[in-house]
């Protein structure tokens, strides 16, 4: 579904991305790991079309580098940002009307609403509420629901724990699983809870300032000495 | 009393006209954050369509007025959209100040554009809507005040309907938002731009209309002092806040008026814009300006 090959990204004269190389299976869930500033978020913001970029981006068989997001939008491509960005001035109702922006159906549209509604079920209390008044775990749901909404063959979520309490992150994965398995979504999982992270998905990339300097499945990838003592805290 | 009632309407109907131009300024600003300073040149503009419908269009007739409405509408809309397109879109991923200095530069640009093309001469406005007095209680209203508190009252709510039901009317406050969330839900930023410029526009067309209809004398220059108060007047109810524009305009009508009236006229502008300094101070957001708090 998806083939990055020797991506690479610069912030004016820094260097984010020296080249990496990953692909993503249809149907699969693959994770990037690594640490703070390793360049996870660069790389979504790369595939998703938000950074200019050198090298390819293959998304089913086609070069998709640089091109605008919106546009990627209509092939089936949703990306859940950092820090959620859900649009803290509109209501939850209106978040989720912009996330289907292209889908001109509106029974397709009623139809995808209710399926955000069944996994999150506290979006559907909420609609008239005013987004950025939600709890960040609200907001969270909002995000991934807004995704959602587009009806996407491929999500990209970046960081879905971040700021969540334990809980609430448990739930959440499971609802990614949920999306994975019920709506045959191709999932590229970016997190910082690598443990959470390889639990849940298939393959797993590690990425180190720039640099994916180890991939496996997620099993093995778990017993791997030099991840569990770097990023499973063991 | 019937006095102090007669300023009230010639400060509301001078205050409309100032909402419909700074509305204008405070969409542009609401969606890119800078001040659009061509805006004002857009309205005068504006004016010189009407002007110029005038010359084929019948005066003082329901059917030529709104002809001139129209067409001056639609020309000023196209420019709006064309002078985002090709002056302010290159440099937007570049430094604000850069955006200002060019909005200057086409702010000229109109202006010595406006001398080559119509004239530099003061041309009068013809009447294009039909004309009436009316007395109620000895106050005067004229049929165009009671145009100008149509239309702006019209648009006002059309606007309003727009940005908050609409789906390109949510998709502009998404944008204003955060632009790279907006383009991640599929929302192409540019033609939302677009058809905020055009809009914009179109308003300050009308304003141009209906401020010559109760001035009407024109010029390329015409623009500056109106379109300086108007900016004041977002500013003052609180720039990226749409009533707040409107509460700004007639505001700032209303206070221009009665000092005007009264033995001070000869300060009217200074006196003005001192009322508007100590607002500010107390209020720096403006009227209805608030701060936005964004949750991480
Ligand atoms: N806009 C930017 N300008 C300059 N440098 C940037 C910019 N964004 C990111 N960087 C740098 O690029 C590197 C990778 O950042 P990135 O946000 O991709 O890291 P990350 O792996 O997502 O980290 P985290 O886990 O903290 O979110 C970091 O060194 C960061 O400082
Ligand atoms: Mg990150």
């Amino acid at each position: 579904m998806l083939q990055v090959k020797n991506l690479k990204v610069n912030y004016g004269a820094i260097s984010a991305l020296h080249g990496i190389s990953l692909e993503v299976k249809q149907g699969d869930i693959v994770t990037l790991i690594g640490a703070n500033g390793a360049g996870k978020t660069t790389t979504l913001k790369a595939i998703s079309g938000l950074l200019k970029v050198d090298g390819e981006v293959l998304y089913n068989g086609r070069n998709i580098a640089n091109v605008a997001p919106h546009k990627l939008v209509g092939l089936g491509m949703a990306h859940v940002p950092e820090g959620r960005m859900v649009f803290a001035n509109l209501t939850v109702a209106e978040n989720l009307q912009m996330g289907a922006y292209l889908q001109r159906d509106k029974r397709a549209i009623e139809h995808d609403r209710a399926f955000v509604f069944s996994i999150f079920p506290r979006l559907a209390e909420r609609q008239k509420q005013i987004a950025g008044t939600l709890s960040g775990g609200e907001q969270q749901m909002l995000a991934i629901g807004r995704a959602l909404m587009s009806r996407p063959k491929f999500l990209m979520l970046d960081e879905p724990s971040l700021g969540i309490a334990p809980i609430l992150v448990k739930t959440i994965f499971e609802k990614i699983v949920e999306i994975n398995q019920k709506q045959g979504i191709t999932i590229l999982l970016v997190e910082q809870n690598a443990n959470l992270a390889l639990e849940v998905s298939r393959y797993g990339y590690v990425l180190e300032t720039g640099h994916i300097i180890l991939q496996d499945s997620s099993a093995a990838l778990r017993q791997n000495p030099k991840v569990k003592s770097a990023y499973l805290g063991g | 009393m019937s006095e102090f009632l007669q300023q009230v309407i010639n400060g509301l109907s001078l205050g409309a006209i100032y909402a419909l131009i700074a509305l204008g300024y405070t969409m542009v600003y609401g969606i890119l954050r800078f001040i659009n300073f061509a805006h004002s040149d857009v309205f005068m503009v504006g004016a010189f369509m009407g002007f110029y419908a005038g010359k084929i269009l019948p005066h003082e007739s329901m059917l030529g007025g709104i002809g001139a409405l129209v067409f001056a509408m639609l020309v000023c809309a196209i420019l709006g959209i064309l002078i985002e397109r090709f002056a302010y879109r290159p440099l937007r991923e570049g430094s604000k100040l850069t955006v200002l200095i060019t909005a200057i530069g086409v702010s000229l640009l109109l202006e010595s554009g406006g001398q080559y093309l119509f004239g530099a001469d003061p041309k009068s406005f013809p009447m294009m809507f039909p004309s009436k007095e009316f007395s109620l209680g000895g106050i005067a209203i004229s049929s165009n005040q009671i145009l100008v508190f149509v239309a702006t009252a019209v648009l006002l709510v059309a606007l309003q309907f727009i940005v908050l039901k609409t789906k390109i009317g949510t998709a502009m406050r998404a944008v204003s938002f955060n632009p790279q969330a907006a383009s991640l839900v599929g929302i192409n930023n540019d033609v939302v731009i677009s058809f905020t410029f055009g809009i914009g526009s179109a308003l300050a067309a009308v304003g141009g209309i209906l401020y010559s209809s109760n001035y009407p004398s024109i010029d390329p220059y015409m623009g500056i002092l109106p379109g300086l108060k108007a900016f004041v007047a977002a500013v003052l109810g609180g720039i990226g806040n749409i009533p707040g524009a409107a509460m700004g305009g007639i505001l700032l009508g209303v206070i221009e008026t009665f000092v005007n009236g009264s033995r001070y006229s000869t300060y009217t502008d200074a006196i003005a814009f001192t009322v508007l300094i100590l607002i500010l101070l107390f209020k720096p957001a403006g009227i209805l300006g608030k701060l936005h708090v964004e949750k991480v």
